[in-house]
């Protein structure tokens, strides 16, 4: 047998509106998520599995992104293409754009929500989908509250009956969690124009069985906003220090689950975490208090601020005695003047923060 | 000979100064780290001529009387709290103990409002009033906005005599930018007066039996001031030192900031220095501090503070426009902004502590401060500075942001723009 490529589409898509304002300095698959690009958690585990080509499906061009990925793909030693669509084209019509790539080999390929971040289990994935021998599978992850999500309802042997949008009685806790194997017949169900993978290509699937659910083990977010890429941080460290916990930081002041880049510098009296990522070259100076935050790369948090819930951006500088909390995010650069209050502030890149907010708004 | 009267009311008035009335009367309130009416006592004994001085008022004599004791002994003159029965206004008051305020026989005597903050010019009133041929009463004068003097007493005057002509109390339309501070010099002559009107309200009572209030209840604005306007006994010297009311609790931070800048040339031994040797706290003047506050050497306090005795003060902390009452304890990096902080509070670490200041309009000429009513016309509280009545805790890493907490309560949790009962 020859040795024939695995391939994975991620569907990275447009300008990444809901996690402005970091994306207005960053394509968001480059936004780093616990001190990775969102994208490199993905890759790094496709990569695992045997996955050497991978596809990224995007409608808009950025040189920066395609320069920095390309860097990275030599590094993990795979190829990368950049399929541009001209025109939005939903969750399936990417497929159909790629089609020339995707029926390159016979082996079945991966698709990925680009926002998804899980302990992602690929080489289990890929198995299940042999086994059962059916034409897809898709991930699910359960739920506490279904009724805002589309659930996906499967008979005993996980073969997939039908899909339900927002149910108002409890039918299934187990909702579609973006990530699927498809076999590269299904190229052929879509068609080259704006589709949704989830409401024309599944529905059609399920109803010939050809459609199989892996349920996933552990945790799972779409952190393609703040408030999510938050609590997608809190769960992603949990799992960390259950799995890799020696990754975690283990210096004074430290409570509970703490990332911190080794080029971080971290004054006395400070408390970091729980729930903390501390990028490269940040400043953290004396008697800080940070939780539940991220801290991009070469920011400087001043002299006994208190910081709760808030993603401070690339070399923002935050005052002494300033306190930010209920999902603040700071775009690259801003400043934040001494002794003042932001309470679930939005702010753009490159602003001067001299008033508190107290209340939750945009500054532009 | 002279004399000096200090009207400080009673526990049932200053209720807009509540919280901070609840467990020390407002008179004994310290700004810039004395009692309120301690600037008024020391600018009396500054006159050498002033041998006496009168507190009238009507809280228990028990809570006023260690106060007198300190100060008399500290300042060598006669100080006496006279305690009236009930409420008898401030005219009514003052004929009340007029056997008191004659005895000795004064050439004249200082009447002041104990709820007032100024730079007391005592001197140049009872120079003024001096000059006078025939004097009854002079009044220091202060310049307001057209539309804030309509909470005040208005005064008319003649620009080369500086006679009172026309005196209205709180009018409802404009009359005059010239307002009554509630300091005046009296001649013993007043007291006739005041007898005149207190007999005609005698008569009246006993032949109509108006006797809804009690006879001996003057009011010296209305009763007494005003018709005494153009008859050439009632005169207003106006001044342009700082002057304001103390109603509102959010106005005893603009007070102490009025009197720690007089501290500069009147007390300066009051003021802490700023220094340069590192091991004392960073100091933005002006700032009070206790000598017996510990302060840690990391600690930013100023401008316009003043803390207590016994106040504790931990490592990495801010204060800015703020009053720390004796005995509280601000615990580590926390920040108090615009607020007061009552006698034996604590305040946990990483805790923000805020107000909204509201002073009156720099950009407007002889503005006062507004005293604004707790609510607005919504029914939502005012954004004011933040209180905390006494022995109140506060957790660690919470916000207070313009709030009013009443004594002895332990905070949970965050509060914003909430009374807390």
């Amino acid at each position: 047998m020859t040795k024939e490529q695995m391939r994975a589409l991620i569907l990275v898509g447009g300008y990444g509106t809901r996690l402005r304002p970091l994306t207005l300095s960053r394509p968001k698959p480059l936004v780093e998520f616990a001190n990775k690009p969102i994208l490199l958690h993905q890759m790094e585990a496709l990569v695992e599995a045997g996955v050497t080509e991978v596809i990224l499906a995007v409608s808009y061009r950025a040189e920066q992104m395609e320069q920095e990925l390309k860097a990275e793909a030599v590094k993990l030693g795979i190829s990368l293409i950049f399929s541009h669509e001209t025109e939005p084209l939903g969750t399936a019509g990417p497929i159909a754009l790629a089609r020339e790539h995707l029926l390159k080999s016979s082996k079945p390929f991966f698709v990925l929500n680009s926002d998804i971040i899980c302990d992602f289990p690929f080489k289990e994935l890929a198995k299940f989908h042999r086994d059962h021998g059916q034409e897809g599978t898709i991930v699910v992850t359960k739920v506490e509250e279904p009724s805002k999500y589309g659930v996906v309802v499967y008979d005993s042997t996980q073969c997939i009956e039908s899909f339900v949008e927002k149910p108002q009685e409890f039918i299934s806790n187990k909702i579609n969690a973006g990530l699927y194997i498809l076999n590269p017949s299904v190229v052929n169900r879509i068609q080259l124009r704006p589709t949704s993978i989830e409401k024309e290509i599944f529905p059609v699937m399920a109803k010939d069985q050809q459609l199989f659910a892996f349920e996933l083990q552990g945790f799972w977010m779409d952190v393609g906003q703040p408030k999510d890429f938050l609590t997608g941080m809190c769960l992603y460290l949990k799992d960390l220090r259950a799995k890799n916990s020696e990754k975690l930081y283990k210096g004074p002041g430290v409570v509970g689950n703490v990332l911190v880049d080794p080029t971080a510098k971290i004054g006395p009296n400070c408390q970091i975490g729980p729930n903390v990522t501390i990028g490269p070259g940040v400043v953290i100076e004396e008697g800080v208090c940070v939780k539940r935050s991220t801290i991009l790369r070469d920011a400087v948090i001043k002299s006994n601020s208190w910081l709760e819930s808030c993603i401070v951006g690339w070399r923002c500088s935050v005052g002494k005695w300033v306190r930010m909390e209920g999902t603040t995010v700071l775009g690259e650069d801003v400043i934040v003047k001494d002794e003042t209050y932001i309470n679930g502030g939005q702010v753009l890149p490159h602003k001067n923060i001299t008033v508190s907010v107290p209340e939750p708004q945009i500054i532009m | 000979m002279l004399k000096a009267v200090i009207l400080i009311g009673g526990p049932q008035k200053g209720t807009r100064f509540r919280p901070l009335s609840l467990d020390i009367p407002k008179p004994l309130f310290p700004v810039a780290g004395v009692p309120l009416i301690q600037h008024h006592i020391e600018a009396c004994v500054a006159i050498e001529e002033l041998k006496e001085i009168l507190l009238i008022g009507f809280y228990p004599a028990a809570l006023i009387q260690q106060f007198i004791v300190d100060l008399q002994h500290r300042y060598n003159v006669t100080i006496k709290y006279l305690q009236e029965f009930t409420a008898l206004g401030t005219a009514g008051g003052l004929y009340h103990f007029r056997d008191q305020i004659r005895y000795g026989n004064p050439d004249a005597f200082f009447v002041m409002n104990g709820d007032v903050c100024a730079d007391f010019p005592l001197e140049d009133l009872y120079k003024f009033h001096k000059s006078l041929t025939n004097p009854l009463v002079t009044i220091m004068g202060t310049e307001a906005t057209r539309q804030q003097s309509l909470h005040y007493g208005c005064m008319v005057t003649n620009k080369t005599t500086q006679e009172v002509t026309h005196y209205v109390e709180k009018p409802s339309s404009y009359v005059s930018t010239l307002i009554n501070c509630g300091i005046y010099v009296f001649s013993l002559d007043i007291f006739n007066t005041i007898g005149d009107v207190f007999t005609a309200k005698q008569q009246d009572c006993y032949r109509n039996g108006n006797s809804n209030r009690e006879a001996g209840y003057i009011q010296l604005e209305q009763e007494i001031l005003a018709p005494m306007a153009g008859t050439g006994k009632l005169f207003a010297l106006q001044v342009t030192k700082w002057w304001s009311q103390l109603k509102t609790a959010g106005s005893a931070i603009y007070a102490n900031r009025h009197y720690l800048e007089l501290y500069r040339t009147k007390h300066p031994e009051r003021l802490r220095q700023p220094n340069t040797s590192g091991e004392d706290c960073t100091i933005y003047p002006d700032v009070h501090i206790d000598p017996t506050a510990q302060i840690h050497h990391s600690a930013v306090i100023g401008p316009n503070v003043s803390i207590g005795s016994g106040v504790v003060i931990g490592p990495g902390v801010r204060i800015r426009e703020s009053i720390i009452l004796s005995d509280a304890v601000i615990n580590d990096r926390s920040l108090i902004l615009h607020s007061i902080i009552g006698r034996s509070s604590r305040i946990g670490t990483w805790a923000r502590v805020e107000g909204t200041p509201s002073d009156p309009d720099p950009n407007k000429p002889f503005a006062k401060m507004e005293n604004p009513t707790l609510f607005n016309n919504d029914g939502r509280l005012n954004p004011s500075i933040t209180i905390l009545g006494c022995s109140v805790s506060v957790p660690s890493e919470t916000i207070l942001l313009n709030s009013i907490v009443l004594p002895n309560k332990e905070l949970s949790r965050s509060i914003k723009n909430e009374i807390i009962l």
